[in-house]
């Protein structure tokens, strides 16, 4: 077999090694302009970087969440039917059946902020001015017993705001709580003595009919 | 025509019943008479069928029309901000059709233009950028095939057997050939020596649909795998997929795979976003809940026989068959229990399993009529072994919602119809 091509090969890999080695950019795109980075940028963290200066009253909030929120949510934040309830549940997290709010689960205000400022109202997203996402916040606050009814929401008060279940999270830890016991030879023969069916999905009937759905 | 291919399933089992009846397994049957179908010239035989400019894209023929995704009205308060599910009960081999791929939106699948496309790559970058549909595919591309499932996959199931049809308990999964590029090209464009040190930064990912749904991935995940991607299975993503451009995360939990994407911000911490908070976070009993719980853990299930896909034939031969997956890497063994976990046997998988793919498995028996507890149990390349229910509610309780991965259980009745069961 000649060497000709075997010499190819190495210029090729030579030649890629070059590029990459370089770390060169392709000079695709083009720079992103501070107006537009305005626009996009919205998301606001936990520490309340990225939330504009603004302010919104209880007060305020309780007339806007009936307008923009209730519908769905409950004039009291409490939910209407399958839509997410976001008062009460509070002290319900070890229960059978946890009830997840703003109030009870939600471990940082600004998620709340973010969320109605980029998320919300459902069907009419980012149409809420600042000021206005501070009053619903504030009122979903309120709903929850957490401020007073002559409370003020504002980026200056943002981190004074406790959240209930600030410290109800741990970081994933199935690596050393699960795997360890997880990661054996798993049994082949004799793995149990009876085995006796203990709960059938046909008795709750709740499938959807395929002939319904089809 | 196609109502009389959508025979309801009571029928339908009434007929694999007598066709169990009629059958004695080990010889091939004898017929009674000549078969028309062969004897008798039929209409396909004689006439002409379609045209090639009928089809100019093809759709499933009518009598697979019960192939198709379905939704649990009661699981959402609407169909917008939702989900369906893939019916896995009646597909084989492992690449999941686009047309038939679970949905999960937000606000609903929105139609975005090639044309109109923007992303924009910012924060902690040396210089932010904003590219067009044009401008990703000048990039050097790669090619993968990756399982998507849902963080809620079998989260129905955590306190009892409940819904009745693989497609329901495990149908929020799919499996595509991606064409895309790394995420890490797009952020080595930008730069990332303003960021510094990389070990603890994030990146934050966002779509462009009303939801905005917005996660954030640790910078190492974000260098090592993730993929823009803008083809599946050889074509464009479906809209409900994310056209023109989505998020691939290979191995970690669905929502991640952010759709319609038009952001990537790199920062020095995490969101914690509302999808990242108050969703896919899992509670555990004591009140307590794990948040970043992004990899898919190692999991199996049989798609047949299941609830919506009974035994139809008589005694003898029969295929067990599922899929297996991990997030954690290849899936390197399937192991199959007829009698509820007392003993196992090792199924054949269809094809070496890949990093982060599903992997179709088969078990080629028999079966004479007894009633089987059939499950499933995968091994992934870490060693790890696919938990049983009870396993799995010992460490974490039932209200964790997501990240189900544990054993299934079908129990087969003599006449071959199937059911969702939980065992001692």
């Amino acid at each position: 077999m000649s060497k000709f091509p075997s010499a190819i090969t190495v210029a090729f890999v030579a030649l890629a090694a070059t590029q990459a080695m370089a770390g060169d950019t392709f000079g695709l795109g083009r720079e992103a302009l501070p107006e537009e980075i305005a626009a996009w940028d919205l998301d606001v963290r936990p520490d309340g970087s990225g939330l504009p200066v603004g302010s919104g009253s209880v007060a305020d909030g309780e007339r806007l969440f009936s307008d923009n929120c209730a519908a769905c949510h409950g004039e009291f934040a409490e939910g209407v039917g399958n839509w997410p309830e976001l008062a009460g549940g509070e002290g319900t997290l070890a229960d059978a059946d946890p009830v997840k709010t703003v109030g009870s689960y939600w471990p940082y205000l600004s998620t709340a902020w973010d969320y109605v400022h980029r998320s919300m109202p459902y069907g009419n997203a980012q149409s809420l001015e600042p000021d206005e996402v501070y009053a619903i916040v504030a009122y979903i606050l309120y709903s929850n017993f957490l401020v007073d009814d002559d409370f003020v929401l504002s980026n200056e008060n943002f981190l004074e705001v406790e959240m209930p279940n600030a410290d109800g999270f741990i970081v994933d830890d199935r690596a050393e709580a699960e795997y360890p016991q997880w990661r054996r030879e798993p049994c082949m023969t004799a793995c149990k003595d009876s085995v006796e069916i203990t709960m059938r999905a046909t008795v709750l009937d709740v499938t959807p009919d395929e002939a319904d759905t089809n | 025509m196609s109502d009389s291919f959508k025979p309801s399933r009571r029928a339908f089992l009434r007929g694999s019943a007598a066709a169990a009846a009629g059958l004695t397994a080990g010889t091939a049957a004898r017929a009674q008479s000549p078969d028309p179908l062969i004897t008798e010239p039929q209409d396909w035989a004689i006439y002409f069928g379609d045209s090639v400019d009928a089809h100019p894209y093809g759709m499933p023929i009518e009598y697979e029309s019960d192939v198709i995704r379905r939704n649990v009205e009661w699981l959402t308060a609407d169909t917008i901000s939702s989900i369906n599910f893939t019916p896995i009960h009646a597909l084989d081999g492992t690449i999941t059709p686009q047309g038939c791929a679970f949905e999960r939106h937000h606000s609903g699948a929105i139609e975005l233009r090639k044309e109109d496309y923007r992303l924009m790559i910012n924060g902690l970058v040396d210089t932010p950028l904003v590219f067009t549909y044009d401008d990703l595919e000048r990039f050097p591309r790669e090619n993968h095939v990756y399982f998507c499932e849902c963080a809620a996959n079998t989260g129905m199931e955590w306190a009892g057997a409940q819904l009745n049809g693989a497609q329901f308990t495990h149908g929020m999964i799919h499996n595509m050939e991606y064409a895309g590029v790394p995420l890490r090209t797009l952020l080595e464009e930008a730069g990332l020596d303003a960021a510094g040190d990389l070990a603890d930064k994030w990146v934050f990912v966002e779509g462009a649909d009303a939801s905005s749904n917005g996660r954030s991935i640790p910078m190492e995940k974000a260098l090592d795998d993730v993929l823009v991607a803008f083809k599946a299975n050889g074509e464009a993503l479906r809209k409900e997929h994310g056209y023109p451009v989505r998020l691939v995360v290979p191995g970690w939990e669905g929502n991640m795979w952010v759709k319609w994407i038009r952001r990537i911000e790199v920062m020095d911490g995490p969101v914690e976003s509302r999808e990242e908070t108050s969703k896919y976070t899992d509670t555990l009993a004591d009140g307590t809940s794990r948040k970043w719980t992004w990899v898919m853990d190692a999991k199996s299930v049989i798609t047949s026989p299941s609830p919506q896909s009974p035994i139809k034939h008589g005694h003898g031969p029969l295929v067990i068959s599922g899929l297996a997956w991990s997030g954690h890497g290849a899936i390197t063994r399937v192991d199959v229990s007829k009698d509820g976990g007392k003993t196992w046997e090792t199924a054949r998988l269809a094809k070496p399993g890949e990093k982060m793919a599903l992997t179709r498995f088969y078990l080629d028996t028999t079966w004479n009529g007894e009633e089987m507890l059939l499950q499933a149990r995968a091994m992934d390349e870490t060693g790890y072994v696919q938990p049983t229910k009870d396993e799995l509610r010992e460490v974490r309780g039932e209200n964790s919602i997501y990240h189900n991965n544990c054993i299934q259980t079908w129990h087969v009745m003599q006449n071959g119809e199937a059911e969702n069961v939980e065992v001692s």
